[in-house]
């Protein structure tokens, strides 16, 4: 209770320092929004050449993509810890996280989010529907309560994976550029994981598994019987990956030793 | 103009202290590329040729595009945006050369040293990994070599003009981000401007960008006859001319209206 009581007070404080910089928030939608068009644009252009992907069709890729972009949204606004290593340990301010009366992860969460990426769900959502309604797929009462669990799943994933890395920091004090190399992996996940050989299916499905944020949990919504059982896998995949992450950083938080002065 | 090499050399000596931050660099990209070579696979699927280009020139293709883009990447938009917001731009007004004229020799230094320890070997990695076609032909390689300089030079132009509109707009992030965003879809990093539809080919046409990944990539990939070639070169350098005025003239009207506070 009080954890969601400290989360929209947050939220409160977060709104009031945006809108003070209103044309500067309007650019970063702008420039939001380019972004995510300029892969769609690629669809488009690449199925002017080609009626088949893999096997898939144009509105399947465009959906799949659609539904990517909501976990992802979902990610990008409270799991803001790519700078981890030099804003938390480097200049110390772990110190502070440390002293506040709510878990340090959960903590870092509020301080850190962008609330802003949140919009980058309602693009994905108006591709979801362009592309179903071109697809002709008939929502049953089961799919929004579903849509929500492999959203959340996947957000999981991605956060789990993102907080793992970040806990590689407790351990080697270097900087890393993991962080910037996984969010390029994370871009396989996009795109159906049947194109790829099988050693990065592989990997994308168990070591890094990206590909339950995008391709398998759309795929239950387009109808895809033969991956079924990976798309019901999402929610798990999310809690297992999320869970050992926490339990890594709880070891990394004992092993802080904190950064002098 | 001694102290305009000068500065090249600077930039490349610094560039060089930090070095190990380019081995991760040259994976990031080639993940990437991998990225797009298994897209480009599966799009051609059983087919033999798009718009003229086969699979294996489609992952050439691929390949070039992004270890060129090294070398002719950088952030000098964003450190100019920096200099100005922190007011350092005062001091640099006041030396003696030509600030943008420093910029853009920053910037090659930093093209020079990724040259050597990012395009150069990240190609011959990545040309193990991914069957790629390489041209025996020494025209392809000079025209290759002259057309890449001039993308290097329109890129950074197009640089400066982003770095300049911070005078008028204070906090430009967003549109550096958003510049960044348009240049890799319209300067063909990403597909090849033959692959857009005609209607938006022919817009294209009349944008400086596809000068500045499409045009050396096709050259290197020798999807281009040597006539084309050369006539896109020629089209790339009257960009390098054209867009000096922009630049000049809003160049002018910063340096009359800009405001230092304190320092």
């Amino acid at each position: 209770m009080f954890y969601i009581k400290i989360f929209f007070q947050y939220v409160a404080q977060y709104m009031k320092t945006r809108m003070q910089y209103r044309a500067d928030l309007f650019v970063e939608f702008i420039s939001d929004l380019l972004f995510q068009a300029v892969n769609l644009i690629f669809i488009l252009v690449v199925f002017g050449h080609t009626n088949l992907l893999g096997g898939w069709t144009r509105d399947e890729i465009i959906f799949i993509y659609g539904f990517f972009l909501v976990p992802y949204a979902l990610f990008s606004s409270f799991f803001n810890i790519w700078d981890f290593n030099e804003r938390y340990i480097v200049k110390g301010e772990l110190d502070r996280i440390l002293t506040r009366p709510i878990h340090s992860l959960f903590q870092m969460v509020l301080e850190r989010m962008e609330l802003e990426s949140l919009f980058g769900a309602l693009t994905g959502i108006a591709v979801m529907v362009y592309a179903g309604m071109s697809l002709g797929l008939v929502i049953s009462w089961a799919d929004p309560l579903l849509f929500l669990l492999f959203v959340i799943g996947g957000m999981l994933v991605y956060g789990g994976i993102f907080v793992m890395i970040a806990c590689i920091s407790f351990w080697a004090d270097a900087r890393t550029s993991i962080m910037p190399m996984m969010y390029n992996i994370g871009n396989y996940g996009r795109y159906p994981v049947d194109i790829y050989n099988s050693v990065i299916r592989f990997i994308l499905t168990w070591v890094l598994p990206f590909a339950f944020v995008g391709v398998y949990p759309a795929a239950y919504f387009l109808g895809k019987e033969e991956w079924l059982l990976y798309s019901f896998l999402t929610p798990v995949m999310g809690i297992i990956f999320f869970g050992i992450s926490i339990l890594i950083w709880n070891s990394g938080v004992k092993r802080y030793r904190g950064a002098g002065n | 103009m001694d102290k305009y090499l000068e500065m090249i050399r600077i930039r490349f000596l610094m560039m060089l202290a930090y070095r190990t931050n380019y081995y991760t660099g040259i994976l990031i990209y080639s993940i990437n590329i991998g990225a797009y070579y298994f897209l480009w696979s599966a799009i051609y699927g059983e087919k033999d040729a798009i718009e003229g280009m086969s699979v294996i020139h489609m992952s050439t293709y691929v390949a070039i595009a992004w270890m060129a883009r090294a070398f002719y990447f950088n952030n000098i938009d964003r450190e100019m945006a920096a200099e100005i917001k922190e007011g350092k731009v005062a001091v640099e007004l006041i030396r003696p050369y030509n600030y943008l004229g420093m910029k853009t020799m920053q910037g090659l230094g930093e093209g020079i040293f990724r040259l050597f320890f990012f395009s150069v070997p990240g190609m011959v990695i990545v040309s193990f990994i991914f069957p790629l076609q390489f041209s025996a032909d020494a025209a392809t390689w000079l025209l290759f070599v002259l057309s890449i300089v001039l993308s290097f030079f329109i890129n950074i132009q197009i640089n400066l003009l982003t770095g300049i509109t911070t005078f008028f707009l204070f906090n430009n992030t967003g549109l550096i981000r958003a510049k960044r965003v348009v240049i890799d879809l319209f300067s063909g990093l990403l597909i090849p401007i033959s692959f857009f539809p005609t209607w938006a080919q022919d817009v294209l046409k009349f944008l400086p960008f596809q000068g500045i990944s499409y045009v050396p990539s096709m050259i290197f990939t020798n999807s281009f006859s040597n006539n084309e070639a050369v006539q896109a070169i020629i089209l790339q350098g009257i960009w390098v001319l054209i867009l000096i005025i922009p630049i000049q003239i809003l160049w002018i009207i910063a340096k009359k209206q800009l405001i230092i506070q304190g320092g």
